[in-house]
């Protein structure tokens, strides 16, 4: 997630305090990780530099959290590509699991535990994500089902790989041979 | 979260099914599967298709009997008693729920909601007073009037959990039952029938392949070529 843009586009409805901006982003964003001040300010000020953003109606004293900030015409043209660009797709975990299975073969360990164990940890996760969509909002259910189908994405490669370990053992034995 | 995670091992199970065999010919569906349900809890069986969860359903809730293993719920065998013992069990103390066809197509919505308890003697007037409770708790009073066959899957399904719940029976048996709805349907079904289940103690074992529907259980049981393992880690 790139705080950066997130600030950008919060600056977008009119200029505000760096502590508003924080309040604002946990509000909308940081459910499960809120920003810290540093976070705020050292984003703040690298925006500042690119000029993506401005000091507007400075008060008395100073020290960061007396200014005001307000969003460039730069800075919504980078909003706004920011938004308009694709996300690449996230498939690192799997990549992960892939080298975990590959190399509990190779080492002649069970790969079949961790593909359970790691399902076990995914439904785990889900039961959470599904109780508090449960407690929740609108937009906890969102955020909540968002993840909900990544997860589940998961587990059916998990599901898978499990139908097709003893297939990938052979695999990673018959290429082992080739090695020596 | 709550306490600790609940361990079925602490407490006495109401339902146990231990060591069950089962054979269609030579297709060996259960090959050594056990489950165990404790008072208000609910489990999801979970596996790919074709792997026994339906058949490990239907002998623990009674309706097939294992080749071996055994049964046992609140204290009784169900692999040894009669068929007419089990039917009865089935009637009063569990409720079904199924992919489709559950619902007797000629009755309207509220009849067929009222039927399971004109079934164990209660009269029409009451017993449809206690079908039309359920209709306006799962928002579908509008069904009422119509067969199943006018409704919508998702309308026909809640019917179906109402249906399943008016005996308030102490366990559920739910197979695959948001299989045939989309993702908002199949969700609305599974949080009135956890949340109705809840609030009446009732048990439910749910069977299903999609993970996000299994994550309404508390705990769930991996099925594979129809053996069991518990998925919970310490
Ligand atoms: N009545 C039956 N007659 C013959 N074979 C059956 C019958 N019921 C189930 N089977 C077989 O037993 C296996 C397990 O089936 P089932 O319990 O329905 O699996 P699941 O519900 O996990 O998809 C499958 O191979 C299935 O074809
Ligand atoms: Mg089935």
């Amino acid at each position: 997630m790139s705080i950066g843009h997130a600030l950008l586009a919060l600056l977008e409805a009119g200029p505000r305090h760096g502590y508003d901006l924080k309040r604002a982003y946990d509000t909308h964003l940081g459910a499960d990780r809120p920003l810290h001040y540093g976070q705020v300010y050292s984003t703040l000020s690298r925006l500042l530099r690119n000029g993506l953003v401005e000091a507007v109606g400075r008060e008395s004293g100073d020290g960061p959290d007396r200014k005001r900030y307000a969003i460039t015409d730069a800075g919504i043209t980078d909003v706004e590509a920011w938004l308009a660009a694709p996300e690449k797709p996230e498939v690192y975990l799997q990549n992960v699991l892939y080298a975990k299975v590959v190399l509990a073969l190779l080492s002649g360990r069970d790969a079949q535990r961790v593909l359970d164990a790691q399902r076990a940890e995914h439904l785990k996760h889900m039961r959470e994500l599904t109780k508090r969509k449960s407690d929740g909002d609108l937009v906890d259910q969102l955020i909540c089902d968002h993840a909900l189908f990544h997860l589940e994405a998961d587990l059916r490669w998990l599901e898978l790989t499990t139908a097709r370990i003893d297939q990938l053992a052979e695999q990673v034995r018959t290429t082992t041979e080739g090695e020596t | 979260m709550s306490t600790h995670t609940t361990d079925s091992l602490d407490a006495e199970p109401l339902l146990q099914a231990t060591e069950l065999f089962k054979a269609f010919g030579l297709t060996e569906a259960l090959d050594r599967a056990s489950l165990s349900v404790t008072a208000g809890e609910t489990v999801a069986v979970m596996g790919p298709s074709g792997s026994g969860k339906s058949t490990l359903l239907h002998c623990a809730a009674g309706i097939m009997k294992p080749d071996a293993g055994s049964v046992r719920y609140d204290g009784r065998e169900l692999t040894t008693l009669s068929d007419g013992e089990r039917s009865e069990l089935r009637r009063t103390e569990f409720g079904f729920v199924f992919q489709f066809g559950q619902l007797v197509p000629e009755l309207t919505c509220l009849e067929n909601i009222a039927l399971p308890l004109r079934l164990g003697g209660m009269r029409r007037k009451p017993a449809e007073a206690e079908a039309e409770h359920w209709l306006a708790t799962f928002d579908v009073t509008d069904a009422a009037h119509k067969r199943p066959g006018d409704v919508s899957g998702g309308q026909t399904q809640r019917v179906a959990v109402a249906r399943a719940l008016v005996t308030t029976p102490r366990v559920i048996f739910a197979d695959e039952p948001t299989g045939a709805l989309d993702s908002l349907n199949g969700e609305l079904v599974m949080r009135l029938l956890t949340q109705a289940a809840r609030d009446s103690g009732a048990a439910i074992v749910l069977v299903t392949h999609e993970a996000r529907v299994a994550a309404y259980a508390d705990r769930e049981v991996i099925v594979r070529d129809g053996r069991t393992k518990t998925g919970v880690l310490a």
